[in-house]
């Protein structure tokens, strides 16, 4: 079974967990934004967590489905249809032969992971199957999904969701449960977000005024801003003693400040290595918050402690674990 | 009992899923041997839950899943435990030879469309285009460190003739192949790339490719030396590379 791309969206990509074990050759782990959201959608569907989904970015594609298919839309709110009818998010669905389904400009959040029952059938290149896009390498031939693009799916298990067979046989469009699974869509409401962070391997170099800034002002992502780093607009930030720091690794939420003093998050696509002092990193199970900001949303920064920050990570790792299970006997009914 | 190889290092969180070993503060090339030691350990003999191992200059950082690192009780969580098992690893470090060097020629088409940047650089040093290719073709590089993109190394090694602070204002597209100048480095940008770097010539080798193992030439420690190619040579070896 094929996903006939009717429209693209502006950056639709495959993305899983992204490339681990390469680093060192300087090969950026890339992968998904919304880890959160992308393990929600593949579980729904009963794929493995770290099986490939379609991150949509800001606008999404149409797409037709070329046979019948289980499918999870999970994060930002996309508005999608299928002939019409509104389609909803962080559950099973259960569209037929032909269907086609539009997801439209986002209206909250800024991605939305799209996981199809069985996976879809790219390669895996240097253990993984995210697109990276310098490189033209992974996902769907290595970019971004164009118009006229036939996206392969592996077949899925025919037992998953009986009940949903069923419902189908009645169903205008589509069958899907009255239940959901918990989406991030709450937190994205606020107008004021709260990223937690962890002090950085340079934090004691900042000065004392730019130290408390860090956490008292308020920060905007600005336009400027993409898979591979948020930039930041507030109050630059500087160092007592001015000077470069050797080059040295870096990760997912590090928060970088070149010498102009606007911080920059790095995100998913970030290098394996940087140059430049990091006053902190992003609390892991904040980053699928951050991943759904848009450019123009604000936010402050919070200290937490690395125990607790490791504590919260476990903490959420367990109720995956219970999520996991649940979904697994769900998928039975 | 034999003295340990790594007497000095300090552990460090580099957030809540890295860990980053400082074993000096410097550039030297005694510092690089030993991120190159503890790196080679590391990889040798894994630990539980490393999902990557990153040397740098003067540290090397070990990404990891919290959830997969072994806790020795209730009481520690899992930096302070990944950390003991590291301190552990590096004080039972009494040796380390390293493998003599591979040398790498790599061959260079310099100036005109191929270095857009040389003639530029060689004024501001004041010297002319030809003696700057034969400083950049006489030197020996070692490999510091890769990073920046996959397959870049940072070449350390430039005659000090020829360091030249980045571009104040960087390039959107850096064409694959470039032989740059940043700084006190030199180095061979892999892809079409943003960068800040002066370009002075282009390669037709191929410095990353993701379906070979490793999927990269160089390695840290490795040697490099620049031979110079005429346009002719370049068309050539970049039609044998495919």
């Amino acid at each position: 079974m094929t996903l006939r791309v009717h429209r693209a969206g502006i950056l639709s990509t495959l993305q899983d967990r992204g490339r681990y074990g390469y680093q060192r050759y300087g090969m950026p782990v890339g992968g998904v934004m919304d880890e959160h959201s992308h393990r929600l959608a593949n579980l729904l569907v009963r794929n493995a967590e770290d099986d490939a989904t379609l991150e949509l970015t800001l606008a999404g594609p149409r797409l037709e489905f070329t046979e019948g298919a289980l499918i999870a839309i999970c994060g930002g709110d996309f508005a999608p249809t299928i002939g019409g009818q509104a389609v909803p998010a962080s559950r099973p669905v259960l569209v037929r032969a032909g269907s086609v389904l539009d997801l439209a400009v986002c209206r909250l959040g800024c991605r939305a992971y799209l996981a199809v029952a069985g996976g879809f059938d790219v390669p895996v290149v240097m253990g993984s199957k995210s697109t990276y896009l310098p490189a033209g390498i992974g996902g769907f031939k290595g970019r971004a999904l164009r118009r006229g693009d036939e996206l392969p799916v592996q077949r899925a298990p025919a037992d998953l969701y009986p009940a949903l067979h069923r419902a189908l046989q009645s169903a205008e469009a589509f069958a899907c449960p009255k239940w959901s699974v918990h989406a991030n869509a709450a937190l994205l409401a606020h107008d004021h977000h709260r990223i937690r962070f962890i002090q950085g391997r340079h934090f004691a170099r900042f000065s004392e005024a730019s130290r408390a800034q860090f956490v008292s002002a308020e920060f905007r992502i600005t336009a400027n801003s993409d898979r591979m780093g948020y930039r930041l607009e507030g109050p630059t930030l500087a160092l007592t003693e001015p000077g470069d720091i050797l080059p040295e690794a870096v990760t997912f939420g590090s928060i970088q400040v070149p010498p102009d003093g606007k911080p920059i998050v790095l995100m998913a696509n970030r290098q394996t290595t940087g140059g430049y002092p990091l006053i902190g990193e992003v609390a892991s199970v904040d980053l699928p918050l951050l991943a759904q900001l848009p450019p123009g949303d604000t936010l402050r920064f919070e200290p937490i402690t690395l125990e607790h920050s490791q504590e919260l990570y476990l903490q959420r790792e367990r109720e995956m674990a219970l999520m996991r299970e649940g979904l697994r006997d769900r998928a039975k009914q | 009992m034999p003295e340990p190889f790594i007497r000095e290092y300090r552990l460090s969180p580099l957030g809540d899923r890295a860990l980053v070993i400082q074993l000096g503060d410097d550039a030297s090339a005694e510092t690089a041997l030993k991120v190159r030691c503890v790196t080679e350990r590391l990889l040798a003999q894994p630990l539980a839950g490393i999902l990557d191992v990153v040397p740098a200059v003067c540290t090397l950082a070990l990404h990891y899943d919290p959830l997969r690192i072994t806790l020795p009780d209730e009481a520690t969580g899992p930096y302070a435990a990944l950390a003991g098992q590291v301190t552990a690893l590096l004080q039972a470090i009494d040796d380390f030879e390293p493998a003599e060097p591979v040398t790498f020629d790599v061959p260079v088409c310099y100036g005109g469309e191929y270095g857009a940047d040389l003639e530029e650089l060689a004024r501001a040093h004041d010297l002319s285009t030809d003696r700057v290719i034969e400083l950049h073709s006489a030197a020996l590089y070692r490999v510091q460190m890769l990073g920046f993109a996959p397959g870049f190394a940072y070449l350390a090694g430039l005659d000090a003739q020829l360091a030249t602070p980045r571009r104040s204002n960087p390039r959107t597209h850096v064409p694959a192949g470039s032989v740059a100048i940043g700084g006190e480095l030199t180095g061979i940008y892999p892809l079409e790339l943003p960068g800040g770097w002066h370009l002075i010539g282009r390669s037709p080798l191929r410095m990353f490719d993701a379906s070979a193992e490793p999927p990269v030439r160089l390695s840290m420690g490795d040697r490099v030396r620049f031979v110079q190619i005429t346009p002719d040579d370049y068309a050539r070896l970049a039609e044998e590379q495919g």
